[in-house]
């Protein structure tokens, strides 16, 4: 009883404005986001991209009555940066971000700094259909626990994409990655780390590369770091000569890749977004005879999630948002490549017929791998592994001028 | 270079950095009068400059202490409680840092010195001359092309895949595919140094240009002239001494602007490793938090940098004073400059070339088909990212317009004030004054604004359009300011007299008889500002959390996605944004003004 007064008191000390809400409670989650406003972070740079948020506020805003704000972002860091800003100022309620797309490195940040609100995301209505089995990232983001602190709205994998009118056969393995550029040097580039894609290839080929692969998922211990390491720089050294620009200027982003790509500089480019290829050849930027592939043994995979500030002002609103873009409606809009064409982090098979059905009917578009294609994606390694190795990078290949 | 010494002065004052006595004006001609207000020589209030520093500098100064903390360790939203020099230690183990922080300063000063001695020598080539007419019309509307857009532009004509390659290829170069060679991001930060040159060159133009209207340019030229000097010997030995020390201060923004920008360096500058500003928005954008404290120990050293770079160009002019000083002693005539004044007209075209080639290359490709090397047109052109995109453009671009138009009419207001009260107590700000008007512009935008984030949240400002205009006035107060000074001198005050004699107050006198005289400079101050503040991005983005939408956030986010022909289009909306304001400042004056012609050249 004491403890039970004294957490009241507590609590009302603490917040004397605002209660969290509780997302057990959902009726009363829906009721209080009703005239809410979501400013929504995410990322900008994609005019379809931007065109299914859109949508996805349109929706929310005549089923829910929650307007939803889109603020792009040209990096997710800028989001970041504000709740970090408000926090230092004190600004503990009231923040200006309610919602953020977000994953890896900076979800565990904001995760490690305790900057998020939650658990919510694993009492959503809609959590029941997320495939929980068959996608363990869905839980765990770049292997760190989510805990209900974010959740999961889609899933992605590392692509190649090639000119099948240009290239014959493209390498379909990291260590024929190797030849295949000491062919056809200047013809292959990875964007420059410590840019997420850019990092992706350096995992991408230790996973390959690593006697054992399976220290990889656990925390860097310094006694294996050096020696695990080693065959990554002995490839990446032989691989550097004949980059891009013998490797003496790198791409900025995957973005740039496919510019480049465009423009015929480079043969072989690769991103996150499964469906690259396809939009990119709707949008008139690449010919239509580029193909996407995957390499043997498979390519690394993980989820986008969104997450709720630990400030945020209109916290049922991006509950109730959340929760909709986990709907099998929002999901299969976003599958579709007229769309989007970003995978589902639903269990397909397990849902109602009807929606199922949605899935069923989409067709991927010409240059889209199917999931059959895609085949099972390799997990991301622990975090720290990557800090170490983007430092590692930085200092043999970042400053090679 | 010039001469930092006036010859009329003796010392080594700062530009205006004195009060005129009425007896040293009263001996110049009308134009350039300096004198005391003929009103009664009441005080006049002391708000205006006040505020106007307030304005300016609460902002810098609360942002730069928002930097300082973390730098040295405070930080507690992130665990950093204490004092400690650990950000510093590891700011200096970087890998690279060497080389990072000599390109800042090596990019810095030769873009500065480039751009400074190409418009120099444009000035000094055709000042007074038809021609001249020609470049000023030509290299002026240059000034309102964002840095980013005109950076993509040149990007896109320089690059091997670029239009100038593919204008030659196959045919001429042979090239099926685009080579592969190091052009845009060289590591010696050529494209960024050239890029940078287009930008500042029309900017010091016309900073000079203002400045030759107080120096009694034409007359002094002249002399020299009759004297049997070659053109351009006359203008670097009589006029550049007295021009210099006028755009000495936009000199010094152009240098500390090429040493810390960012979205120019990302487009066209080195990545192994990249110059300093580059490195610390990196760092601040790094998922890894603890980078910050490293990013805010680089931002001071980015000021520290620019500090630095400040004095050795300070010793650069004195050098270039002495040396220049025993050659017009020396009284060598170079009456053979041809091929100088050649080189100046060749400078002036290949600079108008390339902004505006690469302006007409973001135009080709918001409307282009597939478009592959080596093809020196689109094979297809369509409409459909116009179509699209127009529904976006319209609420950002409102939202644009009415923060530019309310900043720039407070910053006017402001402006007007301060010029006023320093009229009526017959004094010029002194050297501090201008510096304190230069501080916005030479402090580097990544070194207060995360701070000033964090003092705006503080204080309680709510994000939104007010903060955002209060943030834009920062930078666009000095602008209006430095627009309408000189015009604002230069009136004739005898106008103030006739007006007083007939009984006018001192507030009739400004409102009736200043203000409308002064309709064009007005004007043109107006625009200035509009242009400033529509090319704002990190400001908005910080200041506004991001719930202020404008062209420039609109078009920075979408640049991320990489898509040219987004950039494009987006690109060439944010170029021509700032152009009605200039119409405007064009024809409004014109139109007031039909049947009194003798009032438009009030300027």
């Amino acid at each position: 009883m004491f403890r039970l007064i004294l957490a009241a008191v507590l609590a009302f000390v603490a917040l004397p404005a605002t209660a969290e809400p509780d997302p057990k409670d959902w009726a009363a989650v829906e009721a209080a986001a009703k005239g809410q406003t979501v400013y929504w972070h995410a990322w900008g740079g994609d005019a379809r991209i931007n065109r299914f948020i859109a949508w996805a506020g349109d929706q929310v805003e005549e089923r829910y009555g929650v307007s939803v704000t889109h603020v792009k972002l040209s990096d997710t860091a800028e989001a970041v940066s504000r709740v970090l800003a408000e926090k230092t100022a004190g600004t503990d309620a009231g923040g200006a971000v309610d919602l953020i797309w977000i994953n890896g490195e900076n979800f565990a940040a904001m995760k490690r700094n305790d900057l998020l609100f939650g658990p919510w995301a694993e009492d959503l209505p809609n959590w029941q259909y997320v495939d929980v089995e068959g996608k363990p990232t869905v839980r765990n983001d770049f292997t760190v626990p989510t805990e209900g602190l974010e959740a999961p709205w889609g899933s992605s994998q590392i692509v190649f994409y090639y000119d099948t009118a240009v290239t014959a056969e493209p390498p379909t393995s990291i260590p024929a990655f190797l030849d295949w550029a000491a062919a056809n040097p200047g013809r292959f580039a990875y964007p420059e780390p410590p840019d997420f894609s850019g990092t992706t290839f350096l995992k991408q080929a230790l996973i390959a590369l690593a006697e054992d692969p399976a220290v990889l998922q656990q925390p860097v211990e310094e006694g294996i770091y050096a020696g695990t390491v080693a065959p990554l720089w002995a490839y990446l050294d032989a691989l550097t000569p004949n980059l891009w620009r013998g490797g003496q200027a790198y791409p900025q982003n995957a973005a740039k890749l496919r510019q480049l790509m465009a423009d015929g500089e480079i043969e072989i480019a690769f991103s996150f977004n499964i469906a690259e290829a396809s939009a990119a050849i709707a949008n008139f930027e690449l010919p239509d005879t580029v193909r996407s592939f995957v390499l043997d043994g498979g390519t690394i995979g993980n989820t986008n999630f969104v997450a709720i500030p630990y400030n945020a002002t209109a916290k049922e609103g991006a509950m109730v948002l959340a929760n909709f873009l986990m709907s099998p409606e929002a999901q299969a809009e976003k599958q579709n490549p007229e769309v989007w064409g970003s995978f589902t982090v639903l269990d397909v098979e397990a849902l109602p017929a009807e929606d199922k059905a949605r899935f069923d009917a989409l067709d991927l578009g010409i240059a889209t791998l199917s999931p059959a294609e895609l085949g099972a994606a390799l997990p991301e390694p622990h975090p720290s592994w990557m800090v170490r190795i983007e430092q590692d990078w930085a200092e043999r290949y970042g400053v090679g001028q | 270079m010039a001469s930092a010494n006036r010859p009329r002065h003796g010392g080594d004052c700062a530009p205006d950095g004195h009060a005129m006595s009425p007896v040293t004006a009263k001996a110049s001609t009308p134009p350039v009068t300096e004198s005391a207000p003929p009103a009664p020589p009441r005080r006049g209030p002391g708000w205006a400059p006040i505020l106007t520093i307030a304005v300016m500098l609460g902002p810098v100064l609360a942002g730069i202490a928002g930097t300082a903390a973390p730098a040295f360790g405070w930080l507690p939203a992130l665990g950093g409680d204490g004092l400690s020099l650990r950000p510093w230690a590891e700011l200096f183990a970087t890998p690279g840092l060497g080389i990072s922080v000599r390109l800042s300063l090596v990019t810095g000063l030769v873009a500065t010195a480039l751009s400074l001695a190409i418009t120099l020598l444009i000035v000094a080539a055709f000042q007074g001359t038809r021609t001249f007419a020609l470049i000023e019309r030509l290299l002026s509307p240059l000034l309102s092309v964002p840095h980013a857009a005109a950076a993509f532009g040149l990007a896109f004509l320089i690059a091997p895949s670029g239009w100038i390659a593919r204008a030659f290829s196959p045919w001429a170069t042979g090239w099926e595919r685009p080579p592969d060679l190091l052009i845009v991001s060289d590591p010696a930060g050529l494209s960024l140094i050239a890029g940078l040159v287009a930008k500042e060159v029309p900017f010091l133009l016309l900073m000079t240009l203002a400045a030759l209207g107080q120096a009694r340019a034409r007359e002094a030229r002249l002399t020299a002239l009759t004297l049997g000097y070659g053109p351009l010997a006359s203008w670097a030995k009589a006029v550049l001494p007295a021009v210099y020390p006028q755009i000495r201060l936009p000199v010094f923004a152009v240098l500390a602007y090429s040493m810390s920008v960012v979205d120019v360096a990302q487009i066209l500058g080195p990545t192994t490793p990249p110059p300093l500003s580059v490195q610390l928005v990196e760092w601040m954008r790094d998922p890894d938090l603890a980078l910050r404290f490293r990013a805010a120990a680089g931002a001071l050293l980015q000021i520290g940098l620019v500090v630095a770079a400040l004095g050795l160009w300070r010793l650069g002019e004195i050098a270039a004073a002495r040396l220049g000083r025993a050659w017009t002693v020396a009284g060598t005539r170079h009456a053979r400059d041809h091929a100088l004044r050649i080189a100046a007209g060749g400078a002036a075209v290949t600079i108008t070339l390339a902004v505006a080639l690469g302006l007409a290359g973001l135009a080709v490709w918001s409307m282009a088909g597939l478009w592959r090397f080596p093809d020196a047109l689109p094979g297809t052109l369509t409409d459909r990212i116009w179509q699209r995109e127009a529904a976006q453009i319209a609420p950002p671009a409102l939202t644009t317009a009415v923060i530019a138009i309310t900043a720039a009419l407070i910053a006017l207001v402001l402006a007007v004030a301060c010029l006023q009260t320093e009229f009526r107590r017959g004094t010029r700000p002194g050297a501090g004054g201008q510096w304190l008007l230069y501080l916005p512009l030479i402090v580097p935008q990544t070194g207060f604004l995360f701070g000033l984030q964090i003092a705006a949240s503080s204080a309680g400002i709510p994000p939104g359009l007010a903060a955002v205009i209060a943030a834009h006035l920062v930078f666009v107060l000095p602008y209006v300011f430095l627009s309408l000074a000189g015009p604002w001198r230069a009136w004739d005050q005898r106008q103030a007299l006739a007006a007083a004699s007939l009984g006018a107050s001192p507030a009739r006198v400004l409102l009736a008889v200043r203000l409308p005289m002064m309709l064009a400079p007005l004007a043109t101050a107006l625009a200035v500002g509009m242009a400033v503040s529509i090319g704002q991005y990190l400001p908005t983005l910080l200041i506004g959390a991001g719930r202020v939408a404008t062209l420039t956030t609109e078009a920075v986010a979408l640049a991320a996605g990489g898509d040219r022909r987004l950039i494009g289009a987006w690109g060439l909306v944010q170029a021509l944004a700032p152009l009605p304001g200039f119409a405007l400042a064009l024809i409004l004056p014109a139109l007031v003004w039909r049947r009194r012609r003798g009032m438009t050249a009030a300027r």
